[in-house]
């Protein structure tokens, strides 16, 4: 059995799998609850002066059937008084003395709210502090949240005011709604950050309501820009988590959060540099329960794998990302087409025809035979026909071998290296009315 | 009867074959990410052994197909016969919220067999016997009940001994399920598994009385089954070319299958789930007629919905409101002598199948007293289906484990 036990800037807990700030954390009973089912650590619904939430807080974006693949909210921090959040988190971790208990701190930008609200918090025997410098709605109006992560000044400001009175680790949740977000991660690190964790929401609209025009959520009539989360936002959570995680000016650990619902997910997250990982609207969806597969999926691939402990794993994807200018341009692709698996949908042909490089061949369907055919002259190996291909392992992409040697572009724009002979005819389409497609 | 079989090897292959093929990898991807992953889901409450359904599609949903076969099969042993033969019509998918929606239900039968094939393929050991207590416990019987029971007492860490009268184990599994449900193949690998962990397995040993067992161990689980088919009481029962149910599956699912004598006019006597299971056996196996003769009415019928479909499918015929008097016939059958409504008929046939139900088992009484006697299976809730066994088996054990650690019973 893999070894799943994570120690995380000097946090430790008995899996990786902690829940995200947000509403699975507003009470004792719910991560008391979280804990008791198998989930590693907690990170509390964000603690500051209690606020007043707006009744609909939450939009959702369904694919197909498929419900809430993203999911947006308007809610800002606890609506709870601090004293009794700080007395539930001292509770929770005296009876849960192996998990992780972290509290998520916003207050106003002065340097005694800061001092003081640290020091309650430690009274708690919480394990950590994250600083929410991301929420991207209501609370940045008020000049909290991101307002203060998307300036790297104020980031470092107030981490540095946290750092004079906290003595356990202080982790700094960054925000995804800058242009550069390593600008952000190298001034919370100046400040003195133990740790990252990233990423917040998107500011996102979810939707417009056709017949009335109120975006969505809607608050009697009208709506404000939320918070983006869900499976959606996962692309980008990982690349801003490898971004920061590669920083040669970073190297203080990270948690990954955004779109985490299974243990594949999870499992990329750690690949790319994380060292655990935060989950908030896979809970909201399904319930605690899913941790059970989270871990129990999570340690058999490791299982599978040979990778014994999660720093077997983690990282390993990191060397593999890289700049376009340094790709080996002499690594050639095609298309290849498995007819015994082909279900005849010609949806790669249209979609090639249509929106790429016009290298599948129709053939007629009355003969029997194959309906579609990779024009190999034509193929530039882009991944858009298996990508589109219903089909399991119906159409993969072949290396195509040549006695060229490796050259980037970078190499070839100073001069260096030769290309390999590659496909000449492309950009073919014809079009007349009159043409049967 | 002929004696010769009409049809070709590849006829009678393809008869057999399994009645649905398992899904593709593409399938069961799509089927699995269809599941709503229900709370408190109406589909583990509906199965008699409370396999977490929901959460063994999500782990297919994942790619945890081991983690998911886990799931099942710790709910469940025979979780892989329980795919092919269990009727989830009226359990699990019938009991899915997607009906409420007209909707098909998710297709639990074969996601479930989906994942257990992965780790019968794979020869995957998901289970460790427990640490050892010393403890002792024979069994009796080793059909669904009494191996599920094995099962789950190797598991907490006792040693355990089945006896079982046949030469193979597995009961019914075996021996009895539709050849087009389950082959007698796949009912052994899985029996294999559970013997894997320890259980000492002693066949050809028909036991006939429990006090030497109750003199050598701690407890004693009974599961064996129900008796052979109950006997018509009718002239002409003894003739050459009638058969019982249970002798006639048996054979056909023990031998190459044109070894099966079967006739071209057949006639089966019942209507329950054996009888249908016999008829289209008999259809398949070559009969150019086979028609399920029932004394009462359609809507009296106790076979489920769906098996008489399949039969209707199969080109079997129905004759209701017949009631057997006699078979006639001269050193054969000739046919069989009915009462109608409408009066008294012969239907000529060549071939007699007895399907009107099994009797208890006689050859074995146990004390109803005894605190350490314990039962389950078709020889304790009348006969059910392989699931009720399966989860009778596992329930015993529990309380076998309780008695001989002291603890209580979950
Ligand atoms: C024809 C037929 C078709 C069926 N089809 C289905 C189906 O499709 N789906 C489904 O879910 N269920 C089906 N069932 C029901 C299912 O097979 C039974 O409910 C299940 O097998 C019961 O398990 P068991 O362990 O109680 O008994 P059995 O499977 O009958 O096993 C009992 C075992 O005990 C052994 N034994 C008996 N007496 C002794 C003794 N004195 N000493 C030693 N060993 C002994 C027997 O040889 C046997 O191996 C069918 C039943 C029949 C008859
Ligand atoms: C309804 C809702 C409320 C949230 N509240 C907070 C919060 O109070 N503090 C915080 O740091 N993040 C908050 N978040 C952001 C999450 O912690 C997390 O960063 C984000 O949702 C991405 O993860 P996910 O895709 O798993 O939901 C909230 C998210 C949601 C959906
Ligand atoms: S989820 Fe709960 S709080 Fe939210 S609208 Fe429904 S019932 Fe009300």
């Amino acid at each position: 059995m893999a070894d799943l036990r994570t120690n995380f800037a000097g946090i430790e807990s008995p899996n990786p799998f902690w829940l995200a700030s947000g509403p699975p954390t507003n009470t004792y009973g719910q991560v008391a609850k979280a804990f008791d089912q198998g989930w590693g650590g907690a990170v509390w619904k964000t603690i500051g002066e209690p606020i007043i939430n707006v009744f609909s807080r939450y939009g959702s974006v369904d694919l197909g059937a498929n419900r809430m693949m993203g999911f947006n909210n308007i809610e800002l921090i606890s609506d709870r008084p601090i004293a009794g959040n700080l007395k539930e988190i001292a509770e929770v971790k005296r009876n849960y003395p192996k998990h992780a208990v972290i509290a998520s701190l916003m207050v106003e930008s002065k340097q005694k709210a800061w001092h003081e609200i640290v020091k309650q918090t430690e009274d708690t025997g919480a394990d950590g502090i994250e600083l929410n410098f991301g929420c991207p709605h209501g609370m940045s109006e008020r000049g909290m949240g991101s307002a203060v992560g998307q300036v790297p000044d104020y980031t470092c400001q107030i981490v540095g005011w946290v750092k004079e009175v906290a003595t356990i680790p202080v982790i700094v949740k960054l925000t995804p709604n800058v242009t550069d977000i390593t600008y952000i991660a190298r001034a919370a690190v100046k400040g003195g950050a133990d740790a990252l964790s990233l990423i917040n929401t998107i500011n996102s609209i979810v939707g417009v309501d056709l017949t009335t025009f109120e975006p969505q959520p809607s608050v009697a009539g009208k709506s404000s820009h939320g918070g983006y989360c869900g499976p959606a936002v996962k692309p980008i959570a990982l690349h801003l988590v490898s971004a920061v995680a590669g920083d040669a000016a970073v190297k203080i650990p990270i948690s990954g959060i955004g779109g985490i619902a299974t243990w594949r997910d999870a499992a990329e997250f750690i690949a790319l540099g994380a060292g655990t990982l935060q989950v908030c609207t896979a809970v909201m969806h399904y319930g605690f329960r899913i941790v059970e597969d989270l871990t129990d999926g999570l340690s058999n691939w490791m299982d599978d794998r040979g990778h014994r402990t999660l720093a077997d794993v983690r990282g390993r994807a990191l060397p593999r990302v890289a700049k376009w200018e340094d790709l080996d341009l002499n690594y050639h692709l095609l298309a290849h087409i498995d007819q015994d698996k082909c279900i005849k949908c010609e949806l790669c042909w249209t979609a090639c025809e249509d929106g790429a490089h016009q290298a599948i061949r129709r053939l007629p369907r009355d003969n029997g035979g194959p309906v579609v055919e990779i024009i190999e002259e034509a193929c530039v190996g882009c991944n858009l026909c298996a990508a589109v291909c219903p089909v399991q392992e119906c159409i993969t992409m072949r290396k195509v071998p040549n006695d060229y040697a490796p050259v980037t572009w970078k190499e070839y724009a100073a001069g260096k290296g030769k290309l390999a002979p590659r496909s000449e005819q492309f950009h073919t389409a014809t079009w007349s009315p009159s043409a049967k497609h | 009867m002929s004696a010769s079989n009409p049809l070709t090897d590849e006829q009678l292959a393809a008869n057999f074959a399994d009645i649905t093929p398992p899904l593709t990898n593409d399938a069961a991807l799509l089927e699995a990410n269809k599941c709503l992953f229900c709370h408190d889901a109406p589909c583990t409450i509906a199965c008699p052994t409370h396999i977490d359904v929901p959460a063994f599609i999500k782990k297919i949903a994942t790619g945890n197909l081991r983690g998911s076969a886990r799931v099942i099969l710790d709910a469940n042993p025979f979780g892989h016969s329980c795919a092919r033969a269990c009727p989830v019509e009226v359990l699990c998918e019938g009991a899915c919220v997607l009906n409420d929606r007209d909707e098909q239900p998710i297709k639990i039968a074969l996601l479930q067999r989906h994942a257990t094939d992965y780790v019968l393929e794979k020869k995957l050991r998901l289970f460790e016997p427990g640490r050892r207590t010393g403890k002792r416990v024979a069994i009796v019987g080793a059909g669904p009940a009494g191996l599920a029971c094995a099962r789950d007492l190797r598991r907490f860490g006792h040693d355990v001994t089945v006896f079982e009268a046949k030469d193979q184990p597995g009961g019914l599994n075996t021996y009895g399920i539709a050849e087009y449900k389950l082959k007698a193949d796949l009912a052994l690998a899985e029996v294999q598994d559970i013997l894997e962990l320890g259980v000492e397995l002693k066949t050809g040993e028909t036991i006939a009385s429990l006090d030497n067992l109750l003199a050598d161990y701690d407890a004693v689980f009974v599961g064996i089954g129900l008796g052979s088919t109950k006997r018509l009481g009718i002239p002409g029962e003894d003739l050459p070319g009638v058969v019982d149910a249970l002798t006639f599956i048996e054979h056909l699912k023990t031998h190459p299958y044109r070894e099966t004598p079967v006739g071209r006019q057949v006639v089966v006597i019942g209507a329950g789930n054996t009888a249908i299971d016999a008829v289209t056996q008999a259809k398949r196996l070559g009969a150019a007629a086979a028609t399920i003769v029932y004394r009462r009415s359609e809507a009296d019928m106790p076979c489920y919905h769906y098996e008489y479909e399949l039969a209707k499918r199969d080109g079997c015929g129905f004759r209701f409101n017949a009631a057997p008097q006699r078979i006639i016939g001269n050193g054969a059958v000739a046919g069989i002598e009915v009462r109608t409504p409408g009066g008294t008929e012969t239907i000529p046939c060549d071939m007699v199948i007895v399907a009107i139900g099994q009797g208890e088992r006689t050859e074995l009484a146990w004390p109803k007293d005894d605190p350490r006697v314990f039962v389950g299976g078709d020889c304790a809730n009348g006969g059910a289906e392989i699931v009720n066994a399966a989860a009778e088996g596992i329930e015993a054990a529990k309380r076998i484990d309780a008695m001989l650690t002291g603890g209580d019973a979950m």
